[in-house]
């Protein structure tokens, strides 16, 4: 895997040497990012005032200098908590991110390259995966087991893992029939050196671009769990939770609800722009020159 | 000899979905067992165990039988519309479901509605200007809608036209049919905002690449008006895989729609499942699962014989292009 990285790094350099034309929509989502990022690193250092404290004389104040965006029905202020629920918010997405990027793109460069049983096994199980609604699923089981953040996390990775497979496989079908597999076969490369250091670096742009895809989905899933009362635990911080927690207090402080799916929106929304943007600008590559 | 071949075709994906259903089938049954507590207990939910209850329980749900004869008697009874009582409310799971029915059906056929007089005219339009303004104007507005929640766009909707502006209720499904739908317009239209993106984006890719196609230009270059050749010619086409992006719309229409019910405090099937979710009511959750899985098998079935019956090459077993 190692050998990997080098090309993850040429990557890098291409951006770089696009950024002189880089539009301000994908510089104002990588600042967003960039905030979000810093929330879920330092959390509740950030913020103002402790998250769980709870103000009783000020209970659904409305937003003011005391209180940026108010407190909710405890008297909890509002702007601190958000910066506190960044970090259930981003590393759940982010795990599922990594994990079915790793799982998928192995099984997609296995079943796009040798085909065979394996290929018809994962489609069949991707064709399967397609149709199901996957967040209903999550609800079922975690209804029958009990719920819980990281059962949710995994489940989710679990249910995302064939989108990724079938990107990677449809990717790989392009490349397995190009005349450099071929010569690398003839030179008596193995399977798994032709796969991983001569097939996946052409399809690193896709990768790379569809983990932020992968990213912005499993933000908006794993945050309708919590909206349903299925993520994280009642009473703790988390942007979907205080979704579902605001929506009661509509009347009272509107700012409860509406910050946090703001926030929900505007990290998805700029993840999915990152996204189609690095897709655009890394496919291209070849291309412009 | 065509017929035949169509007609064993048909058959086989009958077949294939009603394999799929059964397996699903055993396995929202085997909840009953792989769960943590055992059987009896997960039947009982909160109520007090005693031995005559647990004798009763082990009579009405057969649980002294083999476990293939438990799920045998539990199919026969599903489809028959029997799923035993609730733990929780310890009534016919059946009677609950039926009652919330309507208020779910409602609001999915005007969100279908919606999505479908939403999504299609916008995709043809973003198609037919591709690369203006207005192509970018709908694709940016696309990225929005398809990377906002379907719960945050509710709560949204909810603030401005029922907090603010007082235009539609709050919350509840109404009574009657007028007023039930006044009541299930907000939830329907932040269900088909959804959707709609889903929708303009398919839309949009097939009609641009069946507008490049030679029979397009060759219509254009016999002097047919663009807007002939648009409706006519290349919609006809363009249409046909628009179906099969009906099945990925029902998965996230349903998705949606327990948490659209959710958000407005619907009655509604969706509902249901997150409330016996919440209370661990094994009944009822399995009762919905089964339900929603075999919506969406038909759903599957209906995509496959939809698209044999618009494209003839699939029908003939030969494979597209």
């Amino acid at each position: 895997m190692s050998a990997i990285v080098p090309q993850l790094g040429d990557l890098g350099k291409s951006t770089r040497r696009r950024s002189k034309r880089l539009p301000w929509t994908v510089l104002v989502c990588l600042v967003i990012v960039a905030g979000v990022v810093l929330m879920t690193v330092f959390g509740a250092a950030l913020a103002p005032q402790d998250p769980a404290a709870q103000h009783l004389t000020e209970v659904l104040a409305p937003p003011g200098s005391g209180h940026w965006l108010g407190t909710d029905e405890l008297g909890r202020d509002v702007f601190s908590r958000l910066i506190a629920g960044a970090r259930t918010a981003f590393v759940g997405p982010l795990v599922v991110t990594i994990g079915s990027m790793l799982i998928g793109n192995l099984l997609g460069l296995w079943s796009g390259y040798k085909g065979g049983a394996v290929d018809a096994i994962v489609m069949r199980w991707v064709d399967f995966m397609w149709a199901l609604p996957g967040l209903l699923i999550i609800v079922v089981v975690a209804g029958a087991f009990g719920g819980g953040y990281w059962m949710a996390v995994a489940l989710l990775l679990v249910l995302t893992i064939p989108f990724d497979t079938r990107i990677i496989r449809g990717a790989t079908l392009e490349q397995a029939t190009l005349p450099y597999v071929e010569a690398a076969r003839a030179l008596g490369l193995s399977n798994r050196r032709i796969m991983l250091l001569h097939i996946w670096p052409n399809l690193s742009a896709t990768a790379v671009a569809n983990a932020f895809l992968t990213f912005a989905g499993a933000i908006v899933a794993l945050s309708g769990l919590s909206f349903l009362g299925f993520g994280v635990d009642p009473g703790s911080p988390d942007w979907g939770r205080m979704l579902s927690d605001g929506t009661n207090l509509l009347f009272e402080n509107p700012a409860a609800a509406l910050a946090s799916g703001a926030m929900i929106v505007a990290t998805a929304v700029s993840m999915n722009i990152i996204g189609d943007w690095l897709y655009e600008s890394l496919s291209s590559r070849g291309g412009s020159k | 000899m065509r017929t035949r071949a169509t007609a064993s075709l048909v058959v086989s994906r009958i077949l294939v979905y009603a394999g799929m259903l059964v397996l699903i089938s055993f396995v929202i049954f085997s909840l009953l067992y792989i769960t943590p507590g055992d059987a009896v207990g997960n039947l009982l939910g909160t109520r007090r165990r005693t031995p005559e209850t647990e004798e009763l329980l082990r009579r009405q749900y057969h649980l002294n039988e083999p476990f293939l004869t438990q799920y045998w008697i539990w199919l026969k009874d599903a489809v028959r519309f029997d799923f035993g009582n609730s733990s929780v409310s310890t009534l016919p799971v059946t009677d609950e479901i039926n009652a919330r029915l309507p208020n779910s059906l409602i609001l999915a056929g005007v969100a279908y509605v919606l999505t479908m007089l939403i999504g299609i005219p916008l995709g043809l339009a973003a198609a037919a200007k591709k690369s203006t303004a207005v192509d970018r104007g709908i694709v940016a507005s696309v990225i929005v809608g398809f990377s906002t929640p379907v719960f945050v766009g509710a709560v949204a909707l909810l603030y401005v036209f029922g907090v603010l502006l007082g235009w539609f209720p709050v919350f509840g499904a109404g009574t009657g049919f007028v007023d039930k739908l006044w009541h299930l317009t907000l939830p329907a239209i932040s269900l088909a905002i959804a959707g709609a993106g889903l929708i303009v984006k398919h839309t949009r890719a097939v009609m641009i690449k069946v507008l490049d196609q030679d029979y397009v230009t060759f219509a254009r270059a016999r002097g047919l008006t663009s807007r002939r050749v648009y409706l006519l010619y290349a919609l006809r086409n363009g249409l046909i895989p628009v179906i099969t992006v009906s099945v990925p719309l029902l998965a996230s229409l349903v998705t949606g729609a327990v948490l659209v019910e959710v958000t407005f405090s619907i009655p509604g099937i969706g509902d249901l499942l997150v409330r016996s979710a919440a209370s661990q009511d094994l009944p009822t959750l399995q009762a919905i699962a089964l339900l929603v899985a075999a919506l969406i098998m038909v759903a599957n079935l209906a995509a496959d014989l939809l698209y044999m019956a618009a494209d003839p090459r699939i029908r003939h077993g030969r494979s597209t292009t």
